[in-house]
């Protein structure tokens, strides 16, 4: 610290120029993958994106410029991209509150238990931990397929099977089920928050009179506002780019009628099989708009709820 | 009030054996769906006891289809994730160091640039790359899933970073003042303090690389470069599962490698989730 002041003050000093550049030259050997990635990977690559989302492009033969017909396209005459719309905010606004209330939920359990917790953090990350691999999605679709466990454990229990896969929006239900059994990590997120809520103020609650519900929802959940905040964007993000489990229970087409077809998949599917570069590179910028829009309102609506410590003090 | 809290703590232990039988069920029901005969798969669906279990269902699986067997696909899958584990854990630690511990001109705007890159999804840059990795001819080789870790990946630079910040610079520069360079003190003093990090880093960039779909998918044509991923989606395409036990028997045993390294390294996936925001 003191070296780095004295450098300053005596800029001028020939020894201390040399040993600047050395900082720059070392500097960037270092982070020289990065540069080199970024340049290749993804600057050269986001601009050839939006160059294509203005072309027709079908891998064959050269881009040819269109204009905004994409876009035109897209909001105005692709029915099936509406639908994909429709689907992915339904699994959005449904999948994300499930997987959080469950994680929340667990987590508080988790928190309260002593020996074994350890045991039981593991065991219920599991599902997380192999939960986006396609062996689990194969044996999700299995699970509930016309005669799957979870249809002959309804009957069991004296109600009717469904048609889980049959059922265009029973079919999106599968999905947000998996998600939501997946909640591993948001749950250990909100374990390391309960854990650093100090508990001086569940004693002080105590000691006015306060039961089990007015401690969860004045201390324990402005206390974790902050944490929630940060799995909301996480896991809102996450949701709209979900692949694996829609492609595979889908059959990689959105079955049945479209009722799966999330956006992702949507574009994969123009990009992939229908050979359409420009529309499906089109489709990635609305995408990217919205994540971005969303985001950004999470974050405005957050000095509305979201409680910081310092603040109050 | 003795009474009370051990009911309470009672309440508690039944209700996270529930939750926790609940959430594994689906698992078991994989695992004793594995050793069920084919037609016993849907017509005992509910009962997790096979009735005489078939082992045979994995000597059955590991044939694979196409004349090609699991061992080709495990180890195409092996050879994409260690050698990109090992190129996307070495390159984010000199990234990170980097940015750390070097003050260089420019230092915040290529900073800026890994934050913008972080944050933007891959389906923006994922058809360009396919078009540039195709007239390069890195079609249908690992080329297109291996090559990209090699330039580091943001979420891991932070997670080293932010563990280089926690480690006090003065070993480093005692060594360079006794006579080591720059290169030799981050080699022989910070990388053997900063293992933990490289380690967390390493188990999520196997799972990651090990449950990787639509990379593969895009860019594996032929069968014999199936990862084990693609691979259990072509096995277990409706049309051509005949026998449902040896499909689940590889379902399960592509889940083993995944198990096994979370088993011994559970305490790295855990720190990585809450101090990194990794996701599992």
């Amino acid at each position: 610290m003191l070296a780095t002041k004295t450098d300053t003050i005596a800029a001028p000093a020939p020894r201390v120029r040399s040993r600047r550049k050395n900082n720059n030259l070392a500097g960037y050997l270092f982070i020289l993958p990065f540069v080199i990635g970024f340049i290749g990977l993804t600057l050269f690559p986001t601009a050839a994106s939006l160059y294509l989302s203005f072309t027709d492009y079908n891998m064959l033969g050269s881009p040819h410029w269109v204009g905004v017909d994409n876009f035109r396209q897209m909001f105005t005459s692709d029915d099936k991209y509406w639908q994909s719309v429709r689907v992915t905010v339904q699994y959005v606004v449904t999948a994300v509150p499930v997987r959080l209330v469950c994680a929340l939920l667990i987590a508080m359990l988790l928190d309260r238990i002593t020996r074994g917790a350890g045991f039981f953090r593991t065991v219920l990350y599991v599902p997380s931990l192999i939960g986006g691999s396609v062996a689990v999605s194969v044996m999700w679709k299995q699970l509930f397929s016309d005669k799957g466990a979870i249809n002959a454990l309804l009957t069991a229990v004296g109600l009717h099977p469904l048609p889980w896969l049959g059922d265009p929006h029973l079919a999106l239900w599968t999905l947000v089920l998996l998600a939501g059994w997946q909640f591993g990590s948001p749950m250990l997120i909100f374990l390391a928050g309960l854990k650093n809520i100090p508990r001086e103020l569940y004693e002080a609650a105590s000691v006015d009179g306060a039961n089990g519900w007015q401690k969860f929802v004045r201390v324990t959940i402005p206390m974790l506002t902050p944490v929630i905040l940060f799995n909301v964007v996480m896991q809102v993000i996450q949701a709209f780019l979900a692949f694996t489990p829609a492609y595979i229970i889908s059959n990689g087409h959105g079955d049945p009628l479209d009722g799966t077809l999330l956006y992702v998949l949507y574009l994969f599917r123009n990009a992939f099989e229908f050979f359409k570069m420009g529309y499906a590179s089109a489709m990635a910028w609305v995408l990217l708009a919205f994540i971005a829009l969303c985001t950004a309102l999470i974050f405005r609506s957050s000095s509305y709820w979201v409680h910081y410590e310092s603040e109050s003090e | 009030m003795t009474m009370g809290s051990r009911s309470v703590k009672t309440v508690n232990y039944i209700l996270v054996t529930l939750v926790s039988l609940a959430m594994i069920y689906p698992v078991l029901w994989m695992i004793s769906s594995s050793l069920k005969n084919g037609p016993e798969v849907f017509s005992t669906a509910s009962s997790l006891i096979p009735h005489n279990p078939q082992w045979q269902n994995y000597a059955e699986g590991w044939k694979g289809f196409a004349g090609i067997s699991f061992s080709t696909f495990f180890k195409n899958s092996l050879i994409v994730v260690i050698i990109s584990t090992i190129g996307s854990v070495v390159s984010s630690t000199l990234i990170a160091y980097g940015f750390a511990r070097i003050r260089f001109v420019g230092r915040k705007f290529w900073f800026v640039c890994m934050m913008l890159t972080m944050m933007l999804p891959p389906e923006i840059v994922m058809i360009p790359q396919y078009i540039m990795f195709n007239k390069m001819g890195f079609l249908n080789t690992f080329l297109p899933l291996i090559l990209p870790t090699f330039f580091g990946t943001p979420f891991f630079v932070f997670l080293i970073m932010q563990f280089i910040r926690s480690i006090p610079k003065d070993l480093e520069e005692a060594a360079m003042i006794d006579g080591c360079t720059r290169f030799t003190a981050f080699v022989r003093v910070l990388v053997p303090m900063i293992v933990p990090a490289m380690v967390t880093c390493a188990i999520f960039s196997f799972y990651w690389r090990w449950e990787e779909f639509m990379g593969p998918l895009i860019y594996l044509q032929d069968p014999k470069k199936y990862t084990v991923a693609l691979a259990i989606k072509m096995f277990s395409d409706p049309d051509a599962v005949s026998n449902w036990g040896a499909m689940f028997a590889m379902s399960v045993a592509s889940l083993i490698p995944v198990l096994v390294v979370f088993f011994f390294f559970q305490r790295y996936v855990v720190e990585g989730i809450t101090t990194g925001g990794l996701k599992g």
